[in-house]
């Protein structure tokens, strides 16, 4: 019995100091994870996700605070290479962060502008140029479509704009068609 | 495995060659029924513009032209109505004169059947060419003999619109070993290069030496098929007549896709272009016939690139080719060729290559070789698509080395990566693998879908990225604005301090006497007097700077370095 | 000198730890979706299972049947192999964080893989010394991986194919491993031709 306990007690120790041994020698500092993630995340800075924006998201994710179906502008493509990289299970995108839409652009009706700037101190990427008191426009090549500046506009000046195809963005489609039964066909 | 091409054995074709030439062959490739007889029994007819011309400014791969006409103007046939944007890109001309009506969104011939900018001309009638000017090459530099072929708006005729300025120079090394033009044309019904080597050798060898001399490149070979013993007599006549040197014209056997570039000039000199590398990297460079005329057009004559040769052939009473100026409806095309009553679709192109355009009055343009009449009966709807059987019949025929059924399998699922990692981007889209399979697979479409995927995916990796920079930048920037307001602050309140405690020192002391105040006045005076002597001393900062002025200049850039520096994303690169 | 050899073989594949013995089925249907995942997953446990099995043959030989304390086997061999999972969690965390995290729940839950357990109990079963202890430990490890690789590249194929609703997912893996396990039953009887 005693020892039992002898033996047991001296593993215990021996495994421990290793152990120890190697949590100090293994330690890691900063998590590269984080960066993964946020080079899968469409940087649209949204907040849709209720983080203040697409790295906080990712450090989120990383702790396991985060599920990975809370950015609806990533759609269900990024929640796929999300679980492709963390190696979990592709889920639904969470209905109370949002649905995904179709890519836009804000649009700044210049008529009605009043050169206020809010939407200027609103926008995460820089892509409203204006001073107070001039028109401001988009720079469409660099809006996300984000839809933060529209909230704070006073006189409703700012819409989103789906993005139209062109010829150049234009894509080939999935070439397999749904076949429709022949009773229905025929009716 | 190597062929000898047929000029090896002089006496059977009666085309006698100076020297015998080793040729190649390439992988796979198929014989599919070729139908050209039909279209070459005419000569090329030349059709002037009547009704007016709808031309899209965005021919060429590259960024679309700028319109520089607006509606209302006149034009003169060749005159530019668009600028190319940026180096990759080609300018557009007018190709009729007469009076622009409009520049506005138009059909374009495009499967997708959207529309882009038009100029659209309606033609005097008078075909008024704008003074031609030839370009003396030999006097100018490589660069102004690029941008010159830029703005004479010369893009590869063979399908590709490839702005052929960025492919005429000559690469790492300075000089190429081989030219190869290529007037194989291997796709069913199309014999527009065959006609323009028929009736037009002289100027296609006179485009060869030009193309030759700016790649400084020791020999060009003219590749032609075997089945067009007409344009290759052509060919040989007009070299030997004009004397070129260094100028071959080689018979090659007759396999689709012999025409396409990297086929080509694996059977002409044997070296295969491996993944991910350029034909100038192993010395040398590939045009079409169509494209050397048009460059002895343009340097030669100061003709900018307005028309081409185009075969109308498929479901109509006389197949035939034309010479048409861009912007020309394919409608009005087809009808000279009298299409039958059951025609219901135009292809732009061949049967294996071609797209199906959206309506039948779009425009003839650039990258127009062909206009196939199509009907139910002559090009029957596909069978249903069956499983894929795993037969390899595909792999067997595919010229580029690709394994089609794997590409399939992961384009079908939608695995890009795993697509890509079997080099979906080096198909060439020739469609040899659907011609071939037993299960009617349109395996071209899959891998059509699966590229544009691909790259829409890239593209909008690109501006994540580019977002991700931006905000980066935006957190610094605010957080040193913080900072330096902070900093003003405490600057102010310190400040403010001094004065006020000065304010309470003044109150102590004894009230001045006027001795004092005028002695008070008179050293601020003065103090104002030094302050405006300085002012005006000090020298405009775009002017003669001094050195402290130099050396602040440079902290604040370096400043702004370290600012952008920290800005950048902190990435790792990816493995 | 064959007999190691025969070890060796025969762990590896007539007796298969995961498709013969059915050991160890946790990770072998956990982390096969993807082959790297599966590759790391198979080092991590070779590493794991090779030192265990020559920790737990020192621990039994010198320690327990000396103090006649054999009845503490598995409580100290479970003791063990847990301290040498957590050393190889530090380690791969340490050296890739990827695998660290793809591996996820799976890296510390190799201390309860019934393999990692089974083989050195059936090492003391079958009388092994030393060398062929680490022997049978790196066989059974590394026919661990190449079930586990196996059976990773049918399952990223399978990615691709067009499967009956009602078997997507873990049915049709379930099914594939069974057939896997079947045609690993032909090398049965590979160990006889001495």
């Amino acid at each position: 019995m005693i020892a039992a306990i002898l033996v047991m007690a001296l593993g215990a120790v021996i495994l421990g100091a290793a152990l120890g041994f190697a949590a100090v020698k293994f330690r890691v500092e900063g998590d590269p994870l984080v960066e993964k993630i946020d080079a899968i995340l469409p940087q649209t800075q949204c907040g849709q996700c209720s983080y203040p924006g697409c790295k906080p998201y990712a450090q989120a994710i990383a702790k396991g605070e985060a599920d990975i179906n809370q950015c609806p502008p990533g759609g269900e493509e990024g929640i796929r290479k999300l679980a492709d990289l963390l190696g979990r299970e592709v889920k639904e995108l969470s209905a109370e962060h949002g649905i995904e839409k179709p890519k836009s652009v804000a649009f700044i009706d210049e008529q009605v502008c009043i050169g206020c700037t809010l939407c200027i101190q609103a926008c995460p990427v820089d892509a409203i140029v204006g001073a107070a008191k001039q028109m401001h426009t988009i720079v469409a090549d660099q809006c996300t479509g984000c839809e933060l500046c529209v909230p704070p506009c006073p006189v409703n000046c700012i819409s989103m704009e789906p993005l139209a195809e062109d010829v150049e963005s234009w894509k080939w489609k999935y070439p397999v068609f749904t076949l429709t039964p022949a009773s229905k066909a025929s009716a | 495995m190597e062929v000898s091409g047929i000029h090896a054995h002089p006496g059977q074709q009666g085309i006698c060659m100076k020297t015998l030439r080793r040729l190649f062959d390439f992988h796979g490739g198929i014989k599919p029924d070729y139908r050209k007889e039909s279209s070459t029994g005419d000569p090329i007819t030349v059709v002037s513009a009547s009704t007016s011309l709808v031309i899209p400014l965005h021919q060429s791969i590259g960024g679309p032209p700028r319109p520089i006409v607006c509606a209302g103007d006149r034009v003169l046939k060749g005159q530019r109505i668009g600028d190319a944007d940026g180096n990759v890109s080609s300018a557009v001309h007018a190709s009729t004169s007469g009076t622009v009506t409009a520049v506005e969104m138009r059909l374009m011939p495009h499967t997708s059947g959207l529309s882009a900018l038009c100029v659209i001309i309606e033609p005097d009638g008078r075909d008024e060419w704008m003074p031609l000017q030839p370009f003396d090459f030999r006097a100018a530099t490589p660069t102004q003999t690029r941008d010159y072929l830029r703005d004479a708006g010369v893009v590869g005729l063979g399908g590709a619109v490839f702005p052929s300025h960025l492919k005429l120079s000559p690469g790492k090394q300075g000089k190429l070993d081989t030219l190869v033009i290529n007037g194989a044309e291997c796709e069913p019904f199309i014999t527009c290069d065959d006609v323009l080597m028929r009736e037009r050798a002289e100027g296609i060898i006179k485009g060869t030496a030009l193309m030759r001399e700016m790649l400084a490149a020791a020999t060009a070979l003219i590749g032609i098929e075997d089945n067009k013993p007409e344009a290759i007599a052509a060919m040989n006549q007009a070299l030997q007549q004009s004397g070129i040197a260094h100028i071959e014209v080689v018979v090659v056997p007759t396999r689709y896709p012999a025409g396409g570039a990297k086929q080509l000039i694996r059977v002409l000199t044997g070296i295969e272009v491996p993944h991910g590398k350029r034909s100038t990297d192993y010395g040398v460079q590939c045009f079409n016939v169509g494209t050397a005329y048009a460059i002895h057009e343009a340097i030669d004559l100061g003709k900018p690139l307005i028309s081409r040769i185009v075969t109308v052939a498929g479901n109509v009473g006389q197949a035939r080719n034309f010479e048409v100026p861009f912007g020309m409806s394919m409608q009005n095309l087809a009808d000279r060729c009298n299409p039958r009553p059951d025609t219901d679709r135009l292809i732009m192109g061949g049967p294996m290559m071609g797209v199906l355009m959206p309506a039948a009055d779009v425009p003839v343009v650039k990258a127009t070789n062909c206009v196939l009449v199509g009907s139910p009966k002559l090009f029957p709807p596909p069978p249903p698509e069956m499983p894929c059987i795993r037969c390899g019949e595909c792999a067997k025929v595919c010229p580029a080395d690709l394994q089609p059924f794997e590409l399939y399998w992961f384009s079908r699922a939608k695995i890009f990566g795993k697509a890509q990692e079997y080099n979906l981007f080096d198909c060439i889209e020739c469609g040899c693998c659907a011609y071939v399979c037993p299960s009617h697979i349109p395996l071209v479409d899959y891998y059509r879908f699966a590229k544009s995927e691909i790259w829409a995916r890239e593209k909008e990796k690109t501006s994540a990225d580019e977002a991700r920079e931006r905000y980066e930048f935006r957190l610094l920037r605010e957080e040193r604005e913080k900072q330096e307001k902070a900093a003003k602050l405490a600057a102010k309140t310190a400040a403010g301090r001094e004065k006020a405690a000065a304010a309470i020192a003044d109150a102590e002391k004894p009230a001045e006497t006027p001795e004092q105040a005028a002695k008070k006045a008179l050293i601020s005076a003065a103090l104002e007097r030094a302050r405006a002597e300085k002012a005006s001393v000090v020298p405009e900062n775009t002017g003669n700077l001094t050195s402290a002025q130099q050396a602040e200049i440079s902290a604040i850039e370096a400043r702004r370095a370290e600012i952008r520096e920290m800005a950048k994303p902190h990435l790792p690169p990816d493995d | 000198m064959i007999s190691y050899l025969f070890i060796l073989l025969g762990a590896v594949l007539v007796n298969n730890v995961v498709l013969v013995r059915i050991l160890g089925l946790c990770p072998f249907m956990g982390v096969s979706k993807k082959l790297e995942t599966a590759l790391g997953m198979g080092a991590a446990t070779t590493f794991v299972l090779t030192l265990g099995c020559g920790t737990s043959y020192v621990i039994d030989t010198w320690l327990l049947i000396p103090n006649k304390l054999e009845y503490l086997r598995t409580l100290s061999f479970i003791v063990t192999i847990a301290a040498i999972v957590q050393l190889t969690e530090l380690v791969i965390q340490k050296t890739s964080p990827m695998l660290h995290q793809v591996l996820g729940i799976y890296l510390p839950l190799i201390t309860t893989n019934c393999a990692v357990l089974g083989i050195p109990l059936l090492n003391i079963g079958l009388t092994h010394n030393l060398v062929q202890s680490l022997l049978f430990g790196f066989g059974s490890a590394v026919g661990f991986t190449l079930a586990l690789v196996l059976f990773a590249g049918i399952r990223e194929r399978m990615e691709g194919a067009d499967i009956p609703v009602h078997f997507r997912g873990t049915a049709i893996a379930m099914i594939t491993a069974g057939l896997m396990s079947l045609a690993f039953m032909g090398f049965a009887g590979l160990d006889k031709y001495k």
